[in-house]
């Protein structure tokens, strides 16, 4: 059987869900075994239907005192508790920060290895996997000899494509037991995040980006107006947030945020790799730069040649009048 | 006083493009150079930071080959007092033998009157990426861990974290010893000052063998993905190229 760990919440549910996907081929591959998720908290009954459109066949879902504040170690004992009663030999998670966290408590517990931010599969005997090192700019072929084989798939590397036929999960209550030490360092304040404010850089259908070319602190106003116009948000470079004209939580990256939006309008960035490793998977990209040879043109989508200080505001005016 | 114990690792700058070398075991860092995790330079910095608000000693350590001393001194001209270099080729070792080795330097260390309350490490090695040392190091030590978090600060011996949750702004607070892993974004690592250089300078780093023989990183091989060939349709050249813009705009149905 293959565990895979499911986060419901907004900003993971897309994730889980290519992960749920991805599962499907080892499925396949192993002659069809069971799908299993893992949810640790509240399940609704739309969650269960969501569950069945991609295969699953039982949901483990964990509650009880324990599980009321997040603990990476709590839910890692609680995937192992279930991990161990159906003696499942995959555990996989999307590659949010909690998935890749509470897979790597696991393996550290299971005495395996673990690979992260897997994008593909490539046998069973040996287990192989190939997965993203160097932010994306290089694949590692790697082997998990361990059981269970432990490992999260890159967000945003696959498509989460329901199955052709849906099941009806069987929704299974688990309360482990879990020890004191496992709730030590434990989330115990929450500040939510406004909504509409930098946390939604991840699910948004539109960004727009910035970069070097923007020239300064100030020159931000035409590229803020059009992520406005188009009810999107900024992403920016790291040159931007080093050199502290825009905030480190607009930064779309390697070590900043990895979005997936419809369009992304990357102005003024050159397209470095460490910057292509958060926004490869935006569907459409449309760049602005004034060098036909920047990385970010020649893989973009779509590309308009000039300055971003002429070019934006002209967009803008034709958005107004149109 | 808190001492703290942070942990860097020496990576090929991958800015440019990428070679690999002839095994396809690692990536080859000689034409592009090397340099650190930016998720570690804020490790550094929170490290130094939090040592200098309780009078404690900030101690970095690497596991890397001899040329690692050269990132070992950058962080010492940063306000590190103390370094350890573990001398091993990186690549051979997978996050469990880095994590044991860490483990033996504190356990060292500690065996010597130099214990380490707070350990900092970046979330993720910039190359291997297997987001997992610190808390492998954190199952060796028996300690607890938290990862991912932007700001730490002492209030007394009880750590308090804080980095983004999938909600909004998580905070943790945890007794020490402790583990921490820090993402890039809640500091601005400081820049070395010439008497900061001077002093690295004269610092001598605990050089040590590994205290084991690594089980390796369960890699096959490397490889680079294929090129894709450039697709690029231009719709023109300065803001003449509005209308067209637009016009794609409502082809995508981005408009509202
Ligand atoms: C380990 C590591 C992690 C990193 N993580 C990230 C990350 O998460 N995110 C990230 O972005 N970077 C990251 N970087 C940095 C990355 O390598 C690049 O340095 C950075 O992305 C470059 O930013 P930029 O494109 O804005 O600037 P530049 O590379 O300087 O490019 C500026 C671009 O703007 C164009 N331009 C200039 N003026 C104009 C104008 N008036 N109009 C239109 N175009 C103009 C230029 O032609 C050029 O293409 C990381 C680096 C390392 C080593
Ligand atoms: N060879 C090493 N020497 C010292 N610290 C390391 C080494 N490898 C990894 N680390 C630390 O562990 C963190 C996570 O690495 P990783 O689990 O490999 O992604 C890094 O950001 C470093 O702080």
């Amino acid at each position: 059987m293959i565990i895979v760990l499911v986060e419901l919440d907004e900003e993971s549910l897309e994730v889980s869900r290519e992960a749920l996907t991805f599962a499907r081929t080892l499925s396949a591959a192993g002659g069809g075994v069971p799908i299993d998720a893992v949810v640790v908290g509240e399940v609704t009954p739309e969650d269960v239907a969501d569950l069945g459109r991609y295969a699953v066949r039982e949901v483990h879902q964990v509650g009880g005192e324990a599980f009321s504040a997040y603990s990476a170690a709590a839910w890692a004992a609680a995937v192992l508790e279930v991990q161990r009663a159906k003696g499942s030999v995959v555990v996989m998670a999307g590659g949010t920060n909690r998935g890749t966290e509470v897979l790597a408590h696991v393996a550290a517990r299971a005495g395996v290895g673990m690979a992260a931010n897997v994008v593909a599969f490539n046998g069973l005997a040996p287990f192989t996997v190939n997965r993203q090192v160097m932010g994306g700019a290089v694949l590692e072929e790697m082997q998990l000899d361990g059981r269970p084989a432990v490992f999260t798939v890159a967000g945003h590397a696959v498509e989460a494509v329901p199955a052709e036929a849906p099941t009806t999960p069987v929704v299974v209550p688990v309360a482990p037991t879990v020890a004191e030490a496992d709730l030590v360092a434990r989330v115990v304040a929450t500040e939510e995040r406004p909504q509409g404010e930098g946390g939604n850089l991840k699910t948004a259908k539109v960004v727009v980006g910035a970069g070097r070319g923007a020239g300064g602190p100030d020159g931000f106003g035409a590229v803020v107006e059009l992520a406005d116009l188009l009810g999107g948000s900024l992403g920016v470079s790291r040159v931007v947030t080093s050199l502290g004209w825009r905030p480190h939580h607009e930064q779309v990256g390697q070590t900043g945020t990895r979005i997936s939006p419809d369009l992304y309008i990357p102005c003024g960035i050159s397209g470095a790799i460490q910057h292509w490793a958060g926004c490869a998977s935006s569907k459409v990209i449309l760049a602005i730069n004034t060098d036909d040879e920047a990385p970010m043109v020649t893989k973009a989508t779509y590309a308009v040649i000039g300055d971003m200080h002429e070019i934006v505001p002209a967009i803008n005016e034709a958005l107004k009048q149109g | 006083m808190t001492n703290v114990l942070v942990c860097i690792k020496r990576v090929p700058d991958s800015s440019s493009d990428v070679v690999l070398t002839d095994d396809a075991q690692a990536v080859d860092g000689r034409y592009a150079g090397f340099t650190v995790s930016p998720h570690e330079n804020c490790a550094v910095e929170l490290a130094v930071q939090v040592a200098g608000a309780t009078g404690g000693e900030a101690t970095v350590v690497t596991l890397g080959t001899e040329e690692a001393g050269e990132q070992l001194r950058g962080v010492l001209a940063l306000g590190c007092t103390a370094a350890t270099h573990v001398v091993a080729d990186a690549p051979a070792y997978g996050p469990a033998d880095v994590a044991r080795e860490l483990a033996a330097v504190v356990r060292d260390h500690e065996a010597a009157g130099r214990a380490h309350d707070l350990i900092l490490l970046g979330n993720d090695a910039a190359d291997s990426g297997d987001f997992q040392v610190g808390i492998r190091l954190a199952y060796e030590l028996a300690r607890p861990v938290v990862t991912g978090v932007k700001t730490v600060e002492m209030e007394g011996d009880t750590v308090v974290a804080r980095g983004e949750g999938p909600t909004g702004q998580d905070t943790y607070r945890l007794p020490v010893p402790a583990v921490v892993t820090v993402l890039e974004g809640g500091v601005e690592p400081r820049y070395p000052t010439v008497s900061g250089r001077m002093k690295a300078k004269k610092i001598e780093i605990e050089q040590r063998q590994p205290a084991a023989a690594p089980a390796g990183p369960q890699r096959v091989k490397l490889f680079l993905p294929p090129a894709v060939p450039s697709q690029v349709s231009v719709l023109g050249q300065g803001p003449e190229a509005a209308g067209a813009v637009v016009d794609l705009f409502a082809e995508l149905g981005v408009t509202r």
